[in-house]
């Protein structure tokens, strides 16, 4: 597998090699190659912004069918909280947990019930004070791979906890292995997820070396499916509901925060606004605040690209649904179990550096300055480049050449033509034809 | 060879939402050089305080920025009311920032000391009435390594 596997794929027929996934991309990591979109793997975040953007389908999110389920002996199903928020008129979680049942799951392990783990968890190492001020949360992964990438100076503030998902799969596991005596490969720990980040982050983790989910399947494929299985009245039977208010809360923006139980946290959705807060994190202008919630979709995890719902009406439901509900249902007890803390390091990937040695890399970035003087500046992307500095650079980079450039091209035309009515006008006179002056 | 790279510019007086916008143009291309994390960081701050002292109290200024492999120097020129007395600017906690903007959170009087603080060498100079240049030097490497 190479270094970067993304979870956004290409459908060449669909792509029209138009601009405007190039122009979106948060880090500049699309070109136009060949009238087709191009991702530049090393700068992709799994951000979802190019999925969203496309008017022509052309860019696809990655995940696993439905029957991936066949594959094992026994499935759990870890349904993300942004699920509860897709559905009209429901005040009853467990009409989902128990749809999601009779569609043929052999048990259910909520992501909201690890997330108030995480919660706990987050809250003790808070006011242990050892951790960085501010805590940055590690839940989107989108935004983790953003930090490293682009916010060396901001790793070490990355809460060192996996995402609710993780701790999710990895007690599902343990619980299923116990329950059924079956061998761990035979369990299919299966996400029911809003993001296809999350397909990345299972295929290639950052804070452990793997990941304990065996399957990613999308909400908008889950949906439809579950919609004939949802019933009003409950047969009586096993309940699966054990989560509260803050676990469902995490689905959408803020609710991780507001799970802290303090005032002193900032909450951002969107990955413009992510980057935003991330760099006056970085110049230390945040000095009043304990922790960060960051999202890389607009509401939050209800905004990834693969539900349903228009994020903010999720949202909404999701408020609905968790009205009655206690608090919270799951603390982790006095230490923190080792299975929930990060057991590799988050390094920096230095992909935008231009070059290992700090000379050339200096000579590049003055080279990049000059050439960029020669475009326009309308930064129109018909290059296939978002901008003209990003031309500049990759003309630097050895990716392209300044003809990449349509008003290099019409200059050079012109002079061209200039030229040719020049040389016409010297055609000596024994050569012109009868007539002529 | 030493290769430098200079970047200069022009910083509007009395515009805070543009006022960020050098330093933050500054600390992209110290990324794509490649120096250290935390000498990004020390230039980016130490400038960012800087342009907005030229907004608050100078009607903004220019700033003239040199990258080469051993230093980040930075030049901030204005042509605002001068500081009457530098050491007391140098000392925490005090400004002569109006209530305007203290109510936006700035003027906390840390804005010269901040800038000592990320920094390796800054000198001040000042003239009542006429201006006020800062220069400040922020090594690439630990100081050791670039006198041996």
């Amino acid at each position: 597998m190479s270094e970067f596997f993304h979870s956004v794929t290409l459908d060449r027929d669909l792509c029209h090699g138009c601009i405007n996934c190039v122009k979106r991309c948060p880090t500049e990591a699309i070109r136009v190659r060949d009238g087709k979109a191009k991702i530049l793997s090393d700068r992709c975040i799994d951000c979802g912004e190019c999925i969203r953007v496309c008017p022509h389908h052309a860019k696809k999110p990655i995940f696993d069918p439905l029957s991936v389920m066949d594959q094992y002996e026994y499935t759990v199903a870890l349904p993300a909280p942004s699920l509860y928020g897709q559905f009209n008129n429901l005040d009853d979680v467990e009409i989902i947990l128990r749809a999601l049942i009779d569609m043929g799951f052999d048990d259910i392990f909520e992501v909201s019930r690890a997330a108030e783990l995480v919660s706990d968890a987050t809250r003790k190492m808070l006011s242990e004070g050892q951790l960085p001020r501010p805590v940055i949360s590690s839940a989107c992964p989108a935004v983790v791979r953003l930090i490293r990438v682009r916010f060396p100076d901001l790793i070490r503030h990355i809460l060192p906890l996996q995402a609710p998902v993780e701790v999710a799969a990895r007690l599902a596991k343990k619980e299923a292995m116990e329950r059924t005596g079956l061998p761990e490969e035979k369990i299919g720990c299966i996400f029911i997820s809003p993001c296809a980040a999350k397909v990345t982050a299972v295929k290639m983790p950052l804070g452990t070396r793997k990941s304990a989910i065996d399957a990613v399947v999308a909400i908008r494929d889950v949906y439809p499916k579950m919609l004939n299985f949802m019933k009003e009245e409950s047969p009586a039977g096993e309940e699966y509901l054990s989560s509260g208010r803050m676990g469902i809360g995490w689905g959408s923006s803020g609710g991780e925060s507001a799970a802290l139980l303090n005032d002193r946290y900032l909450a951002a959705d969107g990955i413009e606004n992510v980057i935003r807060v991330l760099e006056d994190l970085e110049d230390e202008k945040l000095s009043s605040v304990d922790f960060v919630e960051l999202n890389a979709c607009a509401g939050g995890c209800v905004g990834g690209v693969l539900t349903v719902e228009n994020p903010y009406i999720a949202k909404a439901k999701l408020k609905r649904v968790r009205k009655y509900l206690p608090v919270s249902c799951n603390r982790v007890g006095d230490g923190i179990p080792r299975q929930m803390k990060f057991d590799t390091e988050i390094r920096y990937e230095p992909v935008l550096q231009l070059d290992g040695d700090i000379t050339v890399a200096l000579k590049k970035l003055g080279q990049i300055e000059q050439i960029s003087h020669m475009f326009s500046g309308l930064d129109c992307a018909a290059c296939g480049a978002p901008s003209c500095k990003a031309l500049a650079e990759d003309v630097v980079r050895g990716y392209n050449t300044p003809d990449a450039c349509v008003f290099l091209l019409k200059d050079k035309m012109k002079s061209l033509a200039n030229s040719i009515a020049e040389l016409e006008g010297k055609i000596p006179d024994t050569f012109k034809e009868d007539g002529q002056d | 060879m030493s290769q430098t790279i200079s970047f200069h510019y022009d910083v509007p007086g009395d515009d805070f939402t543009r006022a960020g916008e050098a330093s933050g143009s500054v600390k992209k291309a110290l990324k794509k050089v490649g120096l250290a994390p935390d000498i990004i960081r020390n230039v980016a701050i130490a400038m960012y305080e800087g342009e907005i002292n030229m907004v608050i109290h100078a009607g903004g200024g220019q700033i003239d920025v040199d990258i080469d492999p051993d230093a980040v120097r930075m030049v901030l020129k204005d042509q605002g009311p001068g500081i009457k007395d530098i050491s007391l600017a140098m000392q925490e906690g005090w400004s002569t920032a109006p209530d305007d903007v203290r109510s936006l959170g700035f003027g906390a009087g840390m804005g010269l000391p901040n800038m000592k603080k990320y920094t390796d060498e800054m000198e001040i100079e000042s003239t009542v009435g006429v201006g006020t240049t800062v220069t400040m030097t922020v090594f690439t490497h630990p100081r050791e390594e670039a006198v041996s």
